[in-house]
């Protein structure tokens, strides 16, 4: 790895917990974020010489402090500030700053930067920018790429979203711990609407899958802060889970492939084996939740050598507790690709007959809802859902998965060789 | 003797690499690994999971507790290690030099075996 690179990814790494001290500090959002640039600034001078400091956060903090003070003193006084030489040696303050700099400030303020991110006000989409441009420090043309708009479009919106949180007045005392749980919850399902943009794009180069990268970087930063919490080791369980699938699920020409046709070899095992040790952490806590038991039905997928050993009664089961926890017609029609593998597609079918008023809408239930008539041999009915499908299909791959499904049916008029649509992804799509 | 060299690095920085960046340190690594097995030199090799992954049981109380994460919170984390055959430090420490060469940062621990067992040699 050649120099820049490695301070380019120590800042990277620093930048949530050095934004949110700084935010604390200054209270602003734009003080912060440009105090914070002007210590990257002086690392990219200093460090190539003088080594990255011991602790890369407080070194980043207690620079980009200096400079906003001086910044506003010199607005102020209009006085020149002191050339660098002057400026007192770090090594000497960096010591007690790093002690008052412990876990639990940081911690509270990672948490409180995400959560201005996740105001409730703002469209998700919003959110999403400002965590990825506040948090991660993307810039604005890698977030406007990745939500397929212009970078002055997603300029403006991130300036607008920024104005917004400015006003709201998050408080700035340590949470107390319902406050913290709900900080919580709202960042968690920021983190997976994130992951979610980038999980539902079309495969291989498409600019929105660093979208799935980053989630599964701030799921694992926020684990790291909560490391006892079971529903954080089973969102980010989840994520690691699904996303090892990623290298799998999109033949060369971008279609795509079911998860019972893809080449289990290319799944991430890495990512793999650290998914089911977070889930087998969660689990002993013995408190489900609903990112515990996604993860829990993931693992069964990643467990499964090959898609015959999958089990899918488990599975059936899993869903069933999701629905009770979280029950959403969405989550029913997850369950019923399950039914359909474990009581045949005339049970799964009859599960998912009463939702067609609420998912009339959805690519996925028509997908499903195709698949299962086709299997009964109810071709003409298939075909008709099946055209619903690609009515509402969400990407050219998909349209085109739904019109193989079509032409099956056309070459095979009994259609009894016709598989379901796959759709078991864990509701997350 | 036989040294156990332990690796520590902030898992943040090496998190935050790209998939190509850890590829090509890894494949710097096992040209390394592969003169050490020519020569007979070298033991089982372990890379560990995140410390997000860990489990740590305390015995300061009886029953055991058992937390969630590592053994201790340190700016850098054991990310793996290797168990290497020397005739004596300068050579495990020459060792190390090599794998230092080949990862961008980060430190070895060169610690001397008092005892080892190969176990049943699963892979």
């Amino acid at each position: 790895m050649t120099e820049p690179n490695w301070i380019h990814a120590s800042l990277t790494t620093a930048r949530p917990q050095a934004i949110g001290a700084l935010l604390r500090y200054f209270r602003d959002l734009d003080t912060a974020e440009e105090a914070f640039q002007e210590a990257c600034l002086r690392a990219l001078r200093t460090w190539p010489q003088n080594g990255p400091p011991r602790d890369t956060a407080a070194w980043l903090v207690l620079v980009g402090r200096n400079f906003a003070i001086d910044a506003t003193r010199r607005r102020k006084k209009q006085q020149t500030l002191p050339d660098e030489g002057v400026i007192s040696d770090l090594e000497d303050t960096e010591a007690p700053l790093a002690e008052r700099l412990d876990n639990a400030n940081y911690r509270d303020d990672v948490l409180r930067l995400l959560f201005i991110c996740c105001h409730p006000d703002l469209p998700t989409t919003q959110q999403i920018a400002l965590a990825l441009r506040v948090v991660c420090g993307l810039s604005v043309t890698q977030i406007a790429r990745a939500f397929l708009v212009s970078e002055s479009a997603m300029e403006q919106r991130i300036t607008r979203a920024k104005s917004h949180v400015a006003a709201a007045e998050v408080p700035f005392e340590t949470p107390g711990a319902v406050e913290r749980a709900e900080r919580f919850a709202a960042v968690a399902a920021m983190i997976y609407l994130t992951f979610s943009g980038g999980y539902s794009a079309g495969g291989g180069a498409d600019a929105r899958m660093p979208l799935c990268d980053e989630a599964i970087r701030l799921a694992r930063l926020l684990l790291r802060l909560f490391p006892g919490e079971p529903e954080m080791l089973g969102l980010t369980a989840l994520l690691l889970l699904q996303h090892a699938r990623a290298p799998a699920r999109f033949d060369a020409n971008g279609g795509i492939v079911l998860l019972e046709d893809q080449d289990r070899t290319l799944w991430n095992h890495a990512m793999i084996a650290e998914g089911l040790a977070l889930i087998d952490k969660a689990i002993r806590h013995r408190r489900a939740g609903p990112y515990q038991i996604q993860a829990a039905i993931a693992a069964l997928h990643a467990r499964a050598t090959r898609p015959q050993d999958t089990d899918w009664a488990q599975i059936d089961l899993l869903y069933a507790a999701l629905e009770k926890l979280q029950p959403s017609p969405v989550v029913t029609l997850n369950r019923a690709v399950a039914v359909a593998k474990v009581r045949g597609p005339e049970a799964a079918l009859a599960m998912i007959e009463p939702l067609g008023s609420r998912l009339s809408h959805y690519f996925y239930f028509h997908g499903v809802k195709g698949g299962l008539l086709s299997q009964l041999g109810r071709a003409a009915e298939a075909r008709t859902a099946f055209g619903q499908a690609i009515a509402l299909a969400n990407t050219s791959a998909e349209a085109a998965h739904i019109r193989m499904h079509l032409d099956r049916i056309e070459r095979d008029s009994s259609a009894t060789a016709a598989r379901p649509v796959d759709v078991h992804r864990s509701g997350l799509e | 003797m036989l040294y156990a060299i332990l690796c520590y690095n902030s898992e943040d920085a090496v998190g935050a690499w790209t998939k190509a960046d850890d590829d090509a340190v890894m494949a710097k690594l096992a040209v390394v690994q592969g003169r050490l097995a020519k020569a007979g030199k070298l033991g089982p090799v372990a890379r560990l999971l995140p410390t997000t992954a860990a489990t740590t049981l305390r015995k300061s109380q009886d029953p055991p507790l058992v937390i969630d994460g590592p053994f201790a919170e340190t700016k850098e984390q054991l990310l793996g290690f290797y168990i290497v055959d020397c005739s004596a430090l300068d050579e495990a420490l020459e060792i190390a030099r090599d794998l230092g060469r080949a990862n961008p940062s980060g430190a070895y621990e060169i610690r001397p075996l008092r005892s080892f067992e190969p176990g049943n040699g699963f892979r």
